[in-house]
């Protein structure tokens, strides 16, 4: 019954035969586990597509509105909790899954001739990707977010000439307004996933059309000449089909991936939402989610009078750099270990994004708001004085960037031992004056409070004689 | 399975045929086709883009807003106050409203400063008591000036217009600044 209709079918819309030669294409034997991250990133993709329309039943875009409806989203019913915790983590593996493919097709140089247009439409890709991310952090309309789409703005805004007009698009307008959450649901919901789907169809058919790459073997550099022969013999020598030989492992990886989206989500729930928006509100940290974090790490520690420079040139830079590279090394050799420059940069970037990664989740350079006063077991039996200096090294703002015994910021140097260091006539010298980040307080501070203040940190020494 | 094969192709049609004016016609009726299209799509295309893309040039009306009264502010004291924007959408909530500093320098004399850092455009906190403005994103410090005290800022806090009208403090309506810049009032 069911391949009658199935051949019914068939005979008319032909479907099957479209499909069958691109399920059955002839794939490289030995294509490992290295090759499923592409089709994960797929699968994470279709993941999202259908959350997201399903979020989309309940979410309003309103400025006034969207953040009461995703609190109603994220605590009035147990399915949309987990609706809205599956979106949040297939938008992460969807990112991790687009680094893992570009990492494996670069290490294994997969760009190269005939598939120079597979990597350029990658990078596209990948940086669609983020765009998605950072615009779907935006309709969470928390504080963060509002305050994440002025950053954006101003990011746009060091961009020479057009720089204004830029940031005037990213807030839809002169100011945060009610145009500005809309423009971010429109192009979260369409434009970008429309043309990310307008490039995935070219980045699927050329696998189609030219093959996946064969695994890489030493000696054995690309030529134009001859590649294309080459890799049709060896197809025809050994070989197999790809459904369901090598598409098992896609398969398998995939519904790995899925589960663990699905344990996630059930097992940590979405992400917090921050206050209610309100930019009156001035007591916000916006900042991007763990993807883009050790950028914002970037843009605090490099030399400050390169800011503009970096944030215009920095991704400009990173986006044409990477479409660029299948043109200039588009024959030789593919194997990693005769590639050293390209095991190099690999470890450079995993290196510079995983250390600043690491210092961004505990942001040295913020000021800690928070710190408490200096309790009386870390001040010690000291003069009156210096008693009012530990005083003042809170409640003037000392401690929001310098640290004594585990208390205050990180920002300026730790003064748990600066007794040590500095003489008294130094200490003065640099408060009232400042010097590189360090503001000068010469006209805040009474010189009564500057003398206060030095007689508590000439204090600041190691105890020579523990007290037991 | 190959019924695909059967399709009449055009991939060498009606060859008897193209002698004579065939070609020519044929290269005119696809430019003719080229050009309806791009027509047609220029006709609707332009109005669309350009209406997606208006909020890059387009400019709202400059007002002033009240914050509050001469009196209700303190010589040497700098405090958060609220206005109505430039584009108060009745479906934009609290975005309608916008932020400033309000520093009463002395009897007449007021500074309204944005609350966007100059660096990335962060919401500074006024802290009284150090009597500086900090960035909780990448610790940028301004004195009670707005002058750059410390971090990444590449310029002092942007200011608004601010004038005393009869009793009243009132600022002026500006976009947000842009990298520490507030576009002047036209």
């Amino acid at each position: 019954m069911f391949r009658r209709m199935n051949a019914w079918l068939e005979e008319r819309t032909g479907i099957g035969a479209l499909i069958a030669p691109v399920m059955k294409h002839l794939v490289p034997r030995g294509s490992s586990w290295l090759y499923v991250f592409g089709s994960a990133t797929l699968f994470a993709f279709i993941l999202q597509i259908v959350t997201g329309v399903a979020l989309s039943f309940m979410y309003v875009p309103s400025t006034s509105q969207a953040y009461q409806s995703l609190k109603f989203i994220t605590e009035n019913s147990a399915l949309d909790h987990f609706l809205r915790s599956v979106h949040y983590f297939g938008a992460s593996a969807m990112i991790l899954m687009v680094g893992l493919h570009m990492l494996r097709t670069f290490l294994f140089a997969s760009y190269k001739y005939p598939r120079e247009a597979s990597w350029m439409s990658g990078t596209v890709l990948l940086f669609l990707t983020i765009a998605m991310g950072f615009t779907g952090q935006i309709l969470r309309w928390d504080q963060t977010a509002i305050w994440s789409v002025v950053v954006g703005a101003q990011q746009a805004g060091y961009v020479p000439l057009i720089g204004g007009a830029l940031a005037r698009f990213m807030l839809a307008g002169e100011t945060l307004g009610g145009a500005t959450l809309g423009q971010f649901f429109a192009l979260h919901v369409f434009v970008f996933p429309i043309l990310i789907g307008a490039l995935l169809a070219p980045h699927l058919w050329m696998v189609v059309r030219n093959g996946i790459s064969e695994p890489p073997r030493q000696g054995k550099p690309v030529k134009r000449e001859t590649y294309k022969q080459e890799y049709d013999e060896l197809l025809h020598r050994e070989g197999v089909p790809f459904w369901p030989d090598a598409a098992w492992r896609d398969v398998l990886f995939a519904v790995l991936m899925i589960t663990v989206i699905v344990g996630l989500a059930i097992a940590v729930g979405p992400p917090k939402l921050a206050a209610a928006p309100d930019p009156t509100n001035l007591v916000a940290t916006p900042k991007p989610d763990w993807y883009l974090l050790w950028y914002f790490g970037v843009l605090a520690l490099i030399p400050h009078l390169l800011t503009p420079y970096v944030i215009v040139g920095g991704p400009l830079l990173v986006f044409l750099g990477l479409f660029v590279i299948p043109l200039f090394a588009k024959e030789g050799e593919r194997h990693p270990l005769r590639r050293p420059w390209a095991i190099g940069s690999v470890i450079i970037v995993v290196v510079f994004i995983g250390s600043f990664w690491w210092l961004s989740t505990w942001e040295p350079w913020s000021p800690r708001f928070e710190a408490p006063p200096l309790p009386t077991r870390v001040v010690g039996q000291v003069s009156p004085a210096a008693e009012t200096g530990a005083k003042l090294f809170h409640d003037r703002g000392c401690e929001e960037c310098h640290r004594i015994a585990g208390f205050g910021g990180f920002r300026g140097p730790d003064l748990t031992y600066v007794g040590n260091r500095l003489t008294g006539i130094e200490m003065t010298w640099r408060i009232a004056n400042g010097g590189y980040n360090m503001p000068s307080f010469g006209s805040i501070l009474s010189s009564q409070d500057i003398d206060n203040l030095v007689s508590f940190l000439e204090t600041r020494k190691p105890k020579l004689t523990e007290g037991n | 399975m190959t019924d695909r094969a059967k399709t009449p192709m055009a991939d060498n049609p009606g060859s008897e045929r193209d002698q004579g004016g065939e070609p020519k016609r044929r290269t005119f009726l696809a430019m003719l086709s080229y050009g309806l299209g791009g027509f047609a799509a220029l006709l609707v295309g332009v109005p669309v883009v350009a209406d997606v893309l208006k909020s890059m040039w387009l400019k709202k009306p400059r007002e002033w807003r009240s914050v509050g009264t001469v009196d209700s502010f303190k010589v040497g004291q700098t405090v958060p106050v609220k206005f109505e924007n430039s584009q108060p959408d009745a479906w934009a909530g609290s975005a309608r409203q916008s932020a400033a500093y309000l520093r009463r320098q002395g009897q007449s004399e007021f500074i309204a400063f944005t609350v966007n850092c100059s660096h990335l455009g962060c919401p500074v906190r006024w802290e009284p008591k150090a009597e500086m403005f900090m960035c909780p994103c990448h610790g940028g410090v301004y004195y009670s000036d707005g002058d750059v005290a410390a971090g990444p800022p590449p310029r002092p806090l942007a200011r608004y217009p601010v004038r005393i009208n009869g009793k009243n403090v009132e600022i002026e309506t500006t976009p947000l600044p842009i990298n520490g810049r507030v576009p002047k009032p036209s």
